[in-house]
């Protein structure tokens, strides 16, 4: 799956976001399934979408990947070294579908 | 010139003297940010200590510039292991602005425009450890790189000198910031390698 800016430019330079979809390569490494497909709902404003449709800062220490109606940290991903972080504290809950369900 | 080239060092990511380990040099400012950077105009820029009390000072932007400056030369070390040397600064050091400030506390939190954090310890905003910078390499600080004013601790990774600060939160314990809280260690010594919680 593939990502892009979230307004159609370059990202180059850290300024612009893309979208959720950049975390799917971390996530895969975590989860048995495509957590980019998972809905999440935003502790900040309780919006609803798929993670594929949040907006991911990638040029920072980790990934922030913000809720696009109220910009709020919904979900957080630390790579260090033989480890992942992942923060889930802006999401309420993840519901994530699976396969012949 | 002598015989012996020394080379051209830039380029190559491999120990520099004068660099912790693990870092390379960069003679450009790479940008990070975790979200969208705040444009912040100077009517309404304000930077309030709060100490563990809850007593508050702050001051507006006039009341800031208004401050003794200082001019430092540092080097900078970021945890996504880029570091930059003898950068130039001005800004008004944290003991400044602790002055007048009656406080115990041990702690602190470093707070921001658009809802950045960062924890550290009192003790290291102190003696000429950290500013409030205003300007970078003789100009003002641009928005991408905090302005209009960031804090510069320069002996910590560089996550910890937050971008466009807006408070200092004074605190008996210590918390951790955004990044502390997702995985990142809650001190930040380039120098002993304290990048990940458990290094």
């Amino acid at each position: 799956m593939t990502s892009t800016p979230l307004d159609g430019s370059s990202t180059a330079g850290g300024g612009l976001p893309l979208d959720g979809n950049a975390m799917a390569g971390d996530l895969r490494e975590i989860f048995a399934v495509d957590v980019t497909a998972a809905r999440y709902v935003c502790a900040g404003c309780t919006h609803t979408d798929a993670v594929g449709t949040l907006m991911v800062w990638p040029h920072s220490p980790g990934l922030v990947a913000r809720c696009p109606h109220c910009s709020d940290v919904v979900i957080r991903v630390v790579r260090a070294p033989g480890r992942v972080f992942l923060d889930l504290r802006g999401s309420v809950r993840l519901e994530v579908p699976l396969e012949g369900g | 010139m002598g015989i012996i080239s020394r080379g051209f060092g830039g380029r190559r990511r491999e120990s520099v003297p004068g660099l912790p380990p693990g870092q390379y040099l960069t003679h450009d400012f790479p940008v990070l940010s975790a979200g969208p950077t705040p444009r912040i105009p100077l009517d309404r820029w304000r930077f309030t200590v709060t100490t563990e009390t809850g007593e508050k000072t702050s001051w507006d932007w006039k009341e800031f510039q208004a401050l003794p400056a200082e001019d430092v030369t540092v080097d900078i070390h970021c945890v996504t292991k880029w570091s930059k040397l003898g950068t130039t600064w001005r800004g008004v050091s944290i003991e400044t602005l602790l002055e007048n400030v009656d406080t115990v506390a041990e702690y602190s939190m470093v707070h921001s425009f658009g809802g950045y954090t960062t924890n550290v310890p009192l003790e290291d905003l102190l003696d000429g450890k950290a500013w409030i910078a205003y300007q970078f390499d003789g100009e003002d600080l641009h928005p991408e790189h905090g302005g209009p004013a960031r804090l510069l601790i320069p002996h910590l990774y560089f996550w910890k000198s937050a971008k466009w600060v807006n408070g200092l939160q004074l605190m008996p314990e210590d918390e951790p910031g955004f990044w502390e809280a997702a995985g990142y260690h809650m001190y930040g010594d380039p120098w002993r390698e304290q990048r990940y919680q458990g290094d």
